[in-house]
C-alpha cells in the first residue's frame, strides 16, 4: 500500500506495463448449475482470454494475484457440491491462485496471492509485485459473484438480534454499509453545503448507461439493451431516500483478468504496452460514527497529491478518468478532488449537465462505470486500457488519450492507478 | 421495545472496550471517552486517542444530551430484518452540541418519515432493543 505523502516519484514508474485483458461472459446471477458460469468457470474464461490477448503462453505466467472479495454474500450452503474441481466453495464462489494454477495447468508459478483486497488496491499490488521482482508476468483476476436471493438479505449480520463489535454503534439504527449509508449521508451534506440536489445526478446516470450500451460485453448491452430516460431516473424506485435504484450498481456474475509484466518483457508482445506510472491507496475512517464531507474531501485531496507526486503528472495531464461509481453519490468526490477538467468543489453537478459524452470535450467515465456495465469494478481499468490502446470502438474518446486514471472504491477506502502510453 | 411501530433494533453486544458505555445507557446516561491528556472526546469508543495518540488516559465523561440534526435520509428498502418491518423510517445524523465533531445516528422517534426538520435541536432519550439493552436515541425538541 502506498499511503504516505512526500515519497517522490514511484520507484517503478514506467517499468511495469499491462499487456493483456480478458473479460468473461456476464450474467445477472449464477444459475447454480452451469459450471462454466460459476466463479471458477468464468475465471478460467477471463484468464485464458487475457493470456491470449497478451500473446503469451501459459508457461509465461509466473505470478498469480486475486482477491477473495467476490461479494458472494448469499452463501447457499447447505447444498450439494459437484464433481471436482467444483466440489468446494473454491471454484464455485471464489477462485484462488491455487485453484487456477491447477485448473489451467500452470507450471512456472513462483508467486501466489489469493488474499489481495478489492480490485482498486489489487491493481496497485500487482504493479508493485512485478516492479519489486516478485514475479515477471502476473495474471491478475477479479471475479464478482451473484447468487440467487435479494442482496444482503441472507447475510447473517442483517438477520441477527444482536449487533456485535463495532456494529453495536451503527446497526441498531439501521445502518448497512459505508459505501451506501455513510456516502449518502455525505452526499446530503454536499447538497446542503453547495445548494444542489439528487436530481443533479441524472445526467451522470444517463451517460453511464449510454457508455455501457457501447461496451459490447456489458450486462446492459447483452441483457437489457435500452437507454434510460430522465423520467426513469427521477421516478426511480427509492431505496434509501433520496437514493434510487438507478444510483446503485447492479450485482452481476462475471470475472475480468489482466496481465502485468515488466516494461522490458512488454516490448515484443502482441499489444502495445500500457505503462503504470504510479499507484496509491487510501484507508482510514473519520473521527466519529459517520465520516463527514470535509473528511472525505481531505481524503481524496491527499490521494490526488500522492498520485501527482508519484506519477509526475498533474490534473491537466489526465486524459481518461474512470473513478468508482458503485453508488452514484460519491463519484463527484473523485471528480472534484482530482480537479479533472478543472472541476472545483461543489461544481460536479454542473459538470455532469455539460457535455460528458465520449464524443465530446469532457468524456467523464468513458467506461460507463459499474452503473453502465454492471458491478464488475474491472470496467474502470479495462476501459482505461482500451482507450489508450485506441480499441474502445464506439466509446473511443475524441480528445487526447495518452494517460488514464482509474480506481475504486470509496473516497475513504480505495486504490487508484495511473496508466500511460509512454513510460516516460 | 422501540416507540417506532414495527421496529426491532438489534441489541448491542458489549465488550471490554464498550462495556462501560452500554452499562451507562442502561442507566439512561450518555458517557463518552474523554482523553485526560488533551481533552478530546471520542465516540464510538476507541483504543487510542486520535489527537494525541495516548492509550491509557481515557475517562468516561457524561455529556448533556443536546444536539442538532445535521442531515437525514429515509430507509425504504432495508437489508436489516428488524427495519424491514418498520420502513419507511428516518435515518438522521445528529451532531453533539458539546462537540459537533462527534455524531450519532438516530431514527428520530416521534418525527414522521421524511418530515425531518434539518438543523432543529434534539434531546437525548433511550430506547429498548431486541436483547433488552437500552440504546441512546434522539427526539426533536418541541
Ligand atoms: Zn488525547
Amino acid at each position: 500500500m502506498r499511503l504516505q505523502e512526500g515519497t517522490g516519484l514511484w520507484e517503478h514508474r514506467g517499468k511495469v506495463a499491462v499487456v493483456g485483458w480478458g473479460q468473461s461472459h456476464i450474467d445477472r446471477r449464477w444459475d447454480g448449475v452451469t459450471l462454466d458460469r460459476s466463479c471458477g468457470g468464468l475465471t478460467k474464461e477471463a484468464c485464458l482470454k487475457a493470456i491470449a490477448d497478451a500473446g503469451l503462453s501459459l508457461d509465461d505466467i509466473d505470478g498469480l494475484i486475486t482477491s477473495p472479495e467476490t461479494r458472494a454474500e448469499q452463501t447457499w450452503a447447505p447444498r450439494p457440491y459437484f464433481d471436482p474441481p467444483y466440489d468446494t466453495e473454491d471454484g464455485l464462489t471464489y477462485a484462488s491462485a491455487e485453484w487456477i494454477e491447477r485448473e489451467l495447468g500452470l507450471k512456472n508459478i513462483q508467486y501466489r496471492v489469493s488474499d489481495a483486497p478489492y480490485i482498486g488496491p489489487m491493481m496497485g499490488q500487482a504493479a508493485q509485485a512485478v516492479g519489486d521482482g516478485r514475479c515477471e508476468t502476473a495474471l491478475v483476476w477479479y471475479p464478482m459473484v451473484n447468487l440467487a436471493g435479494r442482496y444482503g438479505h441472507n447475510n447473517p449480520a442483517n438477520n441477527s438480534e444482536e449487533a456485535p463489535g463495532p456494529s453495536a454503534f451503527t446497526l441498531p439504527w439501521g445502518y448497512q454499509s459505508g459505501a451506501m449509508f455513510n456516502n449518502l449521508v455525505i452526499f446530503q451534506q454536499y447538497c446542503k453545503k453547495y445548494g444542489t440536489s439528487h436530481d443533479g445526478l441524472a445526467d451522470l446516470c444517463l451517460n453511464l448507461r449510454r457508455n455501457g450500451l457501447m461496451t459490447p460485453w456489458s450486462y446492459y448491452a447483452l441483457h437489457e439493451p435500452y437507454q434510460l430516460t430522465r423520467e426513469d431516473y427521477l421516478n426511480g424506485r427509492v431505496i434509501e431516500e433520496p437514493l434510487v435504484i438507478y444510483d446503485c450498481d447492479r450485482p452481476v456474475n462475471t470475472c475480468a483478468a489482466f496481465i502485468f509484466t515488466t516494461a522490458e518483457r512488454a516490448k515484443d508482445l502482441r499489444q502495445k504496452p500500457i505503462y503504470v506510472l504510479n499507484h496509491a491507496q487510501t484507508g482510514g475512517r473519520g473521527r466519529s460514527t459517520m465520516s463527514t464531507l470535509e473528511e472525505h474531501q481531505e481524503a481524496v485531496a491527499s490521494l490526488a497529491r500522492r498520485m501527482w507526486e508519484g506519477s509526475g503528472l498533474g490534473p491537466d495531464d489526465v486524459d481518461v478518468f474512470n473513478p468508482y461509481d458503485g453508488y452514484l453519490t460519491f463519484t463527484q468526490q473523485f471528480l472534484e478532488g482530482f480537479q479533472w477538467h478543472g472541476v472545483k468543489l461543489g461544481e460536479a453537478h454542473d459538470f455532469y449537465a455539460d457535455d460528458i459524452r465520449v464524443e465530446g470535450p469532457h468524456p467523464f467515465m468513458s467506461s460507463g462505470g459499474n452503473n453502465g456495465t454492471g458491478r464488475t469494478r474491472a470496467c474502470l481499468f479495462s476501459d482505461s486500457l482500451e482507450q489508450l490502446r485506441g480499441t474502445a470502438g464506439p466509446r473511443q474518446v475524441t480528445v487526447r488519450a495518452e494517460t488514464a486514471l482509474a480506481g475504486c472504491n470509496t473516497p475513504d477506502s480505495n486504490g487508484f492507478i495511473m496508466f500511460s502510453k509512454s513510460p516516460d | 421495545m422501540s416507540t417506532i411501530p414495527g421496529l426491532e433494533r438489534p441489541g448491542p453486544v458489549p465488550n471490554d472496550l464498550t462495556g462501560p458505555f452500554w452499562d451507562a445507557c442502561n442507566e439512561r446516561r450518555l458517557v463518552l471517552q474523554n482523553c485526560t491528556v488533551c481533552q478530546r472526546m471520542h465516540y464510538p469508543p476507541t483504543q487510542r486517542c486520535d489527537q494525541c495518540g495516548s492509550a491509557d488516559n481515557f475517562e468516561w465523561k457524561e455529556v448533556e444530551g443536546k444536539g442538532h440534526i445535521d442531515v437525514y435520509m429515509v430507509i425504504r428498502d432495508s437489508r436489516i430484518r428488524g427495519f424491514r418491518s418498520a420502513q419507511p423510517i428516518n435515518f438522521a445524523v445528529i451532531t453533539l452540541d458539546e462537540d459537533p465533531g462527534i455524531n450519532f445516528l438516530s431514527n428520530l422517534p416521534g418525527t414522521p418519515p421524511g418530515e425531518v426538520p434539518v438543523g432543529a435541536p434534539v434531546e437525548l432519550i433511550f430506547e429498548e432493543t431486541s436483547t433488552g439493552q437500552l440504546v441512546h436515541e434522539w427526539r426533536v425538541v418541541t
